[in-house]
């Protein structure tokens, strides 16, 4: 009876390592895939567009974006990603880095920012945004998350940010932390950061602007959380909207240490 | 015009490995868009590479080749300094050409 007992607790625990084994494997091919996707990167050729559209004299004023402030001074753009959003005293507003490029393209080149944010994601303007997203976070590849929060507003959108993160609505009755407010879950083969504390370097807010191979796009920040709401059957939040800058807010401080590693590559 | 490609040479020993990133919506001809139309096929069809001038390589593609493709390939015989020239065709009959430098 005895090693009876014994013998069905050793099949129990080898059952469960077996599994967990299987589990681990399935995830280090993901990320053996991604280390071979990574060395091709298309996200390269958005990175050198959006250096290129940051130099070049462009809109009705034909001026570039060279004097644009990106929160550390105008011109600065080197860990200048890793602090966004923030407040900005000239327009009064917290802004993700989005947001704040719509402005700086408004106020230096004149280009109609409601034209901007009625395109479609990956048409006219709105993709050369996310090009110029792509070569500014870049120019921040390695350094880590550190958003300000001395500012009321900042701490207002903090605060406003983990409210929509944790509002359940929709025709599920969802919310962004039935997914990401836990540790090691997953949907089908992902791994589902918990974005409700720093999930790690290069994970969650700290991975995007990214290339998605499945597609062939370029995703910013932006897209990917018009995109959670999608999945979450919402109805699509305004681009640059207060709502998604104060998410944004709240990702970005949460993840607060770790190192960005934009533009990142995903499946 | 098309955006230009992202070429890099690194020289190991006597050999450079080549690695171009192409900038093309490769597209197969074989979707539909939303109004059911057949979007038409609009794919590089012939890629070259010279290695100072001389051809070191040649390729034929078709629609079966993703988006923004990468290709990487090796070049016996190459030192720093070697110039390395890339060019695609495509099915419309545009083209455009990038050099770099191997380091």
């Amino acid at each position: 009876m005895k090693v009876m007992r014994q013998l069905s607790i050793f099949a129990l625990v080898s059952s469960v390592s077996i599994a967990a084994l299987a589990q681990k494997t399935a995830v280090q091919s993901i990320e053996e895939y991604r280390a071979l996707l990574a060395d091709g990167n298309p996200a390269e050729l958005f990175e050198a567009k959006g250096e290129a559209l940051w130099k070049q004299k462009r809109g009705p004023k034909n001026a570039s974006l060279e004097k644009c402030d990106l929160g550390k001074g105008p011109g600065v753009v080197k860990g200048a990603f890793v602090e966004l959003p923030r407040y900005f005293a000239d327009t009064n507003r917290v802004q993700d880095l989005e947001s704040r490029l719509v402005s700086c393209m408004e106020t230096l080149q004149g280009i109609n920012a409601t034209e901007i944010i009625n395109a479609a994601f990956g048409k006219g303007e709105k993709a050369n945004v996310t090009a110029l997203a792509t070569w500014i976070a870049t120019e921040s590849k390695g350094m880590r998350f550190n958003l300000p929060q001395s500012h009321e507003k900042e701490k207002v959108f903090y605060e406003v940010g983990k409210r929509l993160f944790f509002q359940r609505a929709g025709a599920h009755d969802f919310a962004c932390a039935t997914c990401h407010s836990k540790d090691n879950i997953r949907i089908r083969l992902q791994d589902l950061p918990n974005l409700t504390k720093n999930p790690g370097d290069g994970i969650g807010f700290a991975a995007w602007p990214a290339y998605r191979v499945s597609n062939g796009q370029m995703w910013s920040m932006q897209h990917r959380l018009n995109d959670c709401y999608r999945q979450q059957r919402f109805p699509f939040p305004g681009y640059i909207s207060d709502a998604t800058v104060a998410l944004g807010s709240y990702l970005g401080v949460n993840a607060k240490g770790a190192a960005s590693i934009a533009p990142a590559i995903k499946r | 015009m098309a955006d230009p490609m992202r070429i890099r040479a690194a020289v190991a020993g006597d050999k450079a490995t080549v690695r171009v990133l192409m900038s093309h919506e490769m597209e197969t001809g074989q979707r539909k868009d939303s109004a059911g139309k057949v979007i038409p096929a609009w794919h590089i069809t012939e890629v070259t590479a010279t290695h100072n001038g001389k051809p070191v390589f040649a390729a034929e593609w078709g629609g079966s080749v993703s988006k923004n493709p990468f290709l990487q390939f090796v070049v016996k015989g190459a030192k720093a300094g070697d110039k390395f020239s890339v060019t695609w065709k495509d099915n419309k009959g545009e083209s455009r050409t990038d050099e770099a430098t191997a380091t």
